[in-house]
């Protein structure tokens, strides 16, 4: 069982790599989202062009070059990853900085806690979401509960759990999940999710200088295809803090990752097609969440849809939805949507039919404004 | 050992007595933990699994913080939050027990390294039973140390029982040490009712892992005579008479007591003396721990994170509401406030 699932596991790596290589995509249909590029940061001097593994990268470089103590480790991050987030650190900074481990998940994180006990900051890569959740008895009983055990005695503060996310078009059932509410259950860690290159820089540096152990999903559909112009110097995007990306006033958009760009095509469709203003939020960070600036938009439009790749029930959107349901009663005019995917595994020849795609968002924000 | 069996004795007696919610005694096991600790320097880091109380004993953990961590009063470091005996300490390198099996494994094998490349000349030993041998994080750990090449010792509590489970449908190999090999891992299995074969075992690993940035593994031979913990009780799984065996023909503390007589180092009288000694010194601290208030409730919502977020402030807040309107209907009088 074991050997045959190691085998599919490495095909599929190996057929993405093989795809990197050669550098063109099969493309069966056109992709379920179009990137828009976030306007250029000015802030933090010079930028330049990165896709989204470049700007993983780049953050990594910058953290190793801060902090003596960091070290990144995990299947096959040596020789530049499967993803290619870390090509040349480890000839930068050392085969003692940047190692293979075996590959056991398990221990992939319980050596990070490690690490991250003596103070040291570990940030640990593991190869696709769908195979965290080894690593969960480590997660949710150690990582997340270490300081409160211990009374503040000891804590694995820093430790970052890198991991790509969502889905990729083809990665049926172990190479597209979301498992973000899974850990979302579970107190004392932060999850966070970026949307492009920019916010993943910025956020992933606050996750590596966070005082809590943070799970980082990286959506893999974006490493290549989203490109922007990031800072090269570090510098960070808090967590815990939604953004408003655009001002509406009839029904407040939420989602993260990639579901952001397809809110953003969703808002220009209901404003062309049924003359809606929609107010779009990037929830980026899923725990602890940002309820207030969720909130505050609901009280001013009335509606509210939230949107996520992941399955429906237990997803993440029910958490908000209630949230909100309790904080802004008296403001809903309709009731809250969940835009999800289906309580199914992930489908392989089915991705098209599963995923909230924008026609889906679409229909939600339409049936809501004739509630 | 013989101070750690006193306070065996008497804090399981109050555990039957309702004092305390829950015990785990270390009788028979007691020269691992000093054998064991002693052949170490004070900075090495210590992760146990939660029959290694000796460990800290020796390293001169007070009567008193014992007592606080099993009584959750308000002088546990830990602030109450943890089932007794989930001892920890700063100070003492001794890192904070949890419940689940085998998890501190890897994490002791990435302290480990982390150490490495601070030059520091620390190891860290992880201790462990035989029972938790055979989880998955034991496999990761054993695997991890040798392929990163970490100073690390691992140091196998084989007591015969994990609960009641024997050995015999733990595992089929030649016991844990056995397995070292397999990983790479330098093995050597000793007596764990003899104090010195301990010490002599963990003292050479620990000089060769500190020279040579490798692990090593020592199992150490013991038998459980304790119940598993104060929710067990094991005469529905062994013989008393197997019991009894090892406890009055093969027990460390008779063993290093017969060495000591013979040596001229230690007579009855001293024996009388001690125990009486060591009793009272246990009884007050206990006494002690037993008057003292349990923390204030602020503690259950801090450390989750570093700082307080708004969720777990507007929840700690509800509940302070909560109580003032219906604090009649908890134990607030036991707390601190």
């Amino acid at each position: 069982m074991a050997l045959a699932g190691l085998a599919l596991r490495r095909a599929a790596v190996s057929s993405l790599r093989l795809r990197l290589a050669t550098g063109s995509t099969p493309r069966r249909r056109a992709a379920h989202f179009a990137f828009q590029p976030d306007p250029e940061p000015t802030q933090y001097g010079q930028t330049q062009k990165m896709n989204l593994f470049q700007s993983i990268t780049s953050a990594l470089d910058n953290a190793l070059s801060r902090d003596p103590t960091a070290v990144i480790f995990g299947e096959d991050v040596s020789f530049g990853g499967v993803f290619r987030c870390t090509v040349g650190l480890r000839d930068k900074f050392g085969k003692d900085r940047v190692f293979n481990t075996p590959l056991c998940e398990q221990g992939i994180v319980g050596f990070g806690i490690g690490v991250a006990v003596t103070g040291a900051t570990a940030i640990a890569e593991i190869q696709f979401a769908d195979y965290i959740y080894p690593a969960f008895d480590q997660i949710v009983n150690e990582a997340a509960k270490y300081r409160y055990r211990s009374g503040d005695l000891f804590n694995c503060g820093s430790l970052t759990i890198r991991a790509p996310w969502g889905c990729v078009g083809h990665g049926a059932l172990y190479h597209s999940q979301s498992p973000e509410s899974f850990f979302a259950h579970c107190p004392g860690l932060k999850i966070v999710i970026p949307r492009g290159p920019i916010e993943a820089k910025g956020l992933l540096l606050s996750c590596i200088e966070d005082k809590n152990p943070c799970i980082f999903f990286e959506p893999k559909i974006m490493y290549r295809a989203a490109v922007e112009q990031v800072p090269v110097e570090p510098y960070t995007i808090p967590l815990s803090q939604a953004e408003v990306l655009q001002d509406g006033s009839d029904v407040t958009l939420v989602a993260w990752g990639t579901q952001v760009h397809v809110i953003k095509e969703v808002a220009v469709m209901a404003q062309e097609k049924l003359g809606v203003s929609c107010e779009i939020i990037d929830l980026k960070t899923i725990l602890p969440w940002d309820a207030e600036t969720v909130c505050k938009s609901v009280a001013k439009t009335g509606r509210l849809v939230i949107t996520h790749e992941a399955p429906v029930t237990g997803g993440f959107a029910s958490e908000i939805s209630s949230t909100v349901q309790e904080e802004c009663f008296l403001n809903l005019e309709a009731p809250i949507t969940r835009v999800c995917g289906y309580d199914t595994p992930f489908p392989h020849i089915y991705e098209p039919f599963y995923i909230p795609d924008k026609w889906k968002c679409y229909d939600a924000v339409r049936k809501m404004i004739n509630y | 050992m013989t101070l750690l069996n006193t306070m065996d004795r008497i804090l399981y007696e109050s555990q039957r007595q309702g004092r305390i919610s829950f015990y785990m005694t270390n009788y028979g096991e007691e020269g691992t933990h000093v054998g064991s600790i002693a052949a170490l320097d004070n900075a090495d880091l210590v992760f146990g699994q939660y029959r290694e109380a000796g460990v800290l004993m020796h390293r001169g953990y007070p009567l008193d913080l014992f007592m606080a961590q099993c009584y959750g009063n308000t002088s546990d470091p830990g602030k109450g939050r943890q089932m007794p005996v989930h001892y920890g300490c700063k100070d003492l390198n001794f890192v904070t027990i949890s419940s689940p099996l085998a998890t501190q494994i890897p994490q002791a094998v990435g302290a480990a390294y982390a150490f490495k490349r601070a030059n520091t000349n620390r190891v860290v030993i992880c201790y462990f039973g035989e029972g938790t041998s055979s989880e998955g994080d034991a496999h990761a750990g054993f695997n991890f140390s040798a392929t990163l090449e970490c100073p690390v010792i691992f140091f196998c509590r084989n007591n015969g029982y994990a609960i009641s489970t024997p050995t015999s449908e733990q595992y089929r190999g030649d016991g844990i040490a056995a397995r070292g090999p397999g990983y790479g891992i330098q093995s050597i299995r000793v007596d764990g009712n003899d104090v010195f074969a301990v010490y002599n075992a963990t003292k050479e690993a620990r000089r060769r892992a500190v020279a040579e940035n490798q692990p090593f593994l020592i199992e150490a031979m013991t038998y459980r005579i304790g119940h598993h913990s104060t929710s067990d009780d094991s005469s529905a799984y062994r013989s008393v008479d197997e019991v009894n065996y090892w406890d009055k023909q093969d027990h460390p503390i008779s063993r290093l007591r017969h060495y000591m007589a013979n040596r001229n180092w230690w007579d009855e009288e001293q024996e009388k003396s001690w125990r009486k000694k060591s009793r009272k010194r246990v009884m007050e601290a206990l006494e002690e721990a037993e008057r003292k208030l349990k923390p204030k409730l602020q503690f259950l919502f801090s450390d989750v994170y570093s700082e307080m977020p708004w969720h777990i402030a507007k929840q700690q807040t509800s509940l302070e509401r909560h109580l003032k309107q219906y604090g009649e209907h908890y134990p607030l009088a036991q707390f601190e406030k």
